[in-house]
């Protein structure tokens, strides 16, 4: 098209406004894809501790099968458990077993009798964790109760944190790269006034003045938007082998090549979005 | 075909560019606007082309109500008015044939006919062989026809010329005339405004002089026997100026 033309025309021109022009949307969208891996990450390392059964409750030796279905039903009831899992001590002695294979002074010490049932109980949200192990521990046939709440809220404190900020940085980044822009828009308009004037006078539509500008614009936003992406992808692969070992099991990387395209696609729509939308507020501020 | 009826312009300074100005020109004229600088002649072409609205009065412009032209169609009154400017608003970082493009681009003619249509003008105006130069590359009656090609591209039916021949010597302001004038002949309105009284007297038109801010008469050309001998005169000027053109170029 020819507005796309003239607007490579104008970037060829004054390449150190393109340049900064670019460099600010890379930061932006640099910022963005970071940070979006960090959250998707941290999301998907709590959804590992949300699956797995985070509330251990040991009966005690003297409950009755009855009184344990009771318990279940009871928890049932509130709504608030995703799974529910008996181990009798039958079962606790086999993953003792399991556990302590090579270690035969162990096995033979422990027989079924030592060993208490237990509930594997995971819930549907993490915060509901406390609720369901004071229930347990008022609970008369419970003599025990276990969960990793350190590990799961010291998570979800993180992961509010990071997203908090996260959030706040795209915003600030992304009003800061509307200005910038704007204002770059706004010099070559100013630069160009004599021509548009012409134009305008040989009959020239503002829609034909604008339309190059916007797609300036525009370009710049997609620009940075693949290059910004391009090195936070980049960034993560490098790094997958060490964050791997690092997160020992938790099934967070490699990242999927479909979710990586979506959000290259995401990101270029939200390029297209903050090209048009400073490059807008340049043509509607300097020309008239 | 223009219609100026009680017109006028007051400035912001509250001097009047224009008081009380009524004129008409009819289809197919070709009307010499006279005047001494000042007097208001460009602001005249300003207001036909809604560059800037009369304080007073009505203008009609080949059948537009200019002064209460909806803003978006400013831009069809203005593909439908050529208008070769004082200053010329030639673009100085684009060619001959780019700059002659540019009304064709602006009304979105496709590339095939446009480059047809620019080729032709660069033809009518004898530039063709200049059309990849820039415009500080020609002289100063080679871009005074870059500017009427380019008021000719879109096929108005009028052609306003503001001060064609300013700052160009006899012969060279007699070739712009005849050019003006050939483009009359082809049935195109003009009105050009001048402050060039040898160019006009031997022409034979319609003359409309103007000062400060006002008609002050309307004369017809002069009285038919006189007309005769001035066309006479004009032709051997006219001889006269292209042997003088021709010698230039061949220095």
């Amino acid at each position: 098209m020819n507005f796309t033309k003239t607007a490579w025309k104008n970037i060829r021109r004054s390449p150190y406004q393109a340049l900064a022009a670019i460099l600010i949307m890379t930061l932006t969208f640099l910022a963005i894809s970071f940070f979006t891996f960090l959250l998707v990450g941290s999301s998907k390392v709590i959804n590992y501790f949300e699956s797995k059964p985070q509330v251990t409750a040991f009966f005690r030796n003297e409950a009755s099968q009855e009184d344990i279905n009771k318990l279940e039903n009871q928890l049932q009831a509130t709504g608030k458990i995703a799974s529910i899992k008996f181990v009798s001590k039958n079962d606790a002695l086999k993953i003792y077993r399991e556990q302590n294979a090579n270690d035969p002074l162990l096995l033979d010490l422990v027989t079924a009798d030592v060993l208490p049932a237990s509930f594997e109980i995971s819930t549907v949200k993490i915060e509901d964790m406390g609720a369901i192990s004071n229930m347990l521990n008022k609970s008369a046939i419970v003599s025990d109760v276990i969960y990793q709440k350190d590990v799961v809220s010291t998570l979800t404190t993180w992961t509010s944190a990071i997203r908090k900020i996260g959030i706040i940085l795209v915003i600030l980044l992304s009003l800061v790269s509307i200005f910038i822009m704007a204002t770059i828009i706004g010099i070559k308009i100013s630069q160009k006034k004599e021509d548009i004037e012409i134009m305008k006078l040989i009959g020239a539509t503002n829609w034909y003045i604008r339309w190059p500008f916007l797609t300036e614009g525009i370009l710049y936003g997609v620009i940075g938007a693949v290059v910004g992406w391009s090195i936070a992808t980049a960034g993560l692969l490098y790094a997958s082998p060490f964050l791997e070992s690092f997160l020992k099991g938790i099934p967070v990387l490699p990242a999927s090549n479909i979710d990586l395209l979506t959000l290259l696609g995401l990101e270029i729509a939200f390029a297209v979005f903050l090209g048009a939308v400073s490059s807008f507020v340049a043509v509607l501020r300097y020309s008239k | 075909m223009i219609k100026l009826d009680k017109v006028s312009k007051k400035f912001g300074t509250g001097v009047f560019g224009l008081s009380d100005v009524s004129l008409n020109v009819d289809k197919g004229e070709f009307v010499f606007l006279v005047g001494s600088t000042g007097a208001g002649k460009t602001t005249i072409f300003r207001l036909l082309i809604r560059d800037t609205l009369p304080t007073e009065g009505n203008i009609l412009v080949n059948g537009w109500d200019v002064v209460n032209l909806p803003k978006n169609k400013i831009p069809t009154l203005r593909k439908n008015v050529g208008v070769v400017f004082q200053d010329l608003k030639l673009l100085l970082d684009r060619t001959v044939f780019e700059n002659v493009l540019l009304p064709l681009e602006v009304a979105g003619a496709s590339a095939e006919e446009a480059v047809k249509i620019v080729e032709s003008a660069l033809g009518l105006v004898g530039l063709t062989e200049h059309k990849d130069k820039f415009p500080i590359q020609l002289s100063g009656g080679e871009v005074q026809r870059v500017a009427i090609a380019r008021a000719l591209v879109l096929s108005p039916e009028i052609l306003l010329a503001d001060e064609p021949t300013g700052n160009l010597d006899a012969a060279t302001s007699w070739e712009i005339v005849k050019l003006l004038s050939d483009i009359n002949k082809r049935g195109t309105t003009v009105v050009m405004a001048t402050h060039n009284r040898d160019v006009i007297k031997s022409l034979g038109k319609r003359i409309i002089h103007i000062e400060k801010g006002k008609i002050v008469d309307e004369e017809k050309a002069k009285k038919v026997s006189e007309k005769h001998h001035e066309n006479k005169d004009e032709k051997g000027k006219l001889s006269e100026a292209k042997s003088s053109s021709a010698e230039e170029e061949k220095e």
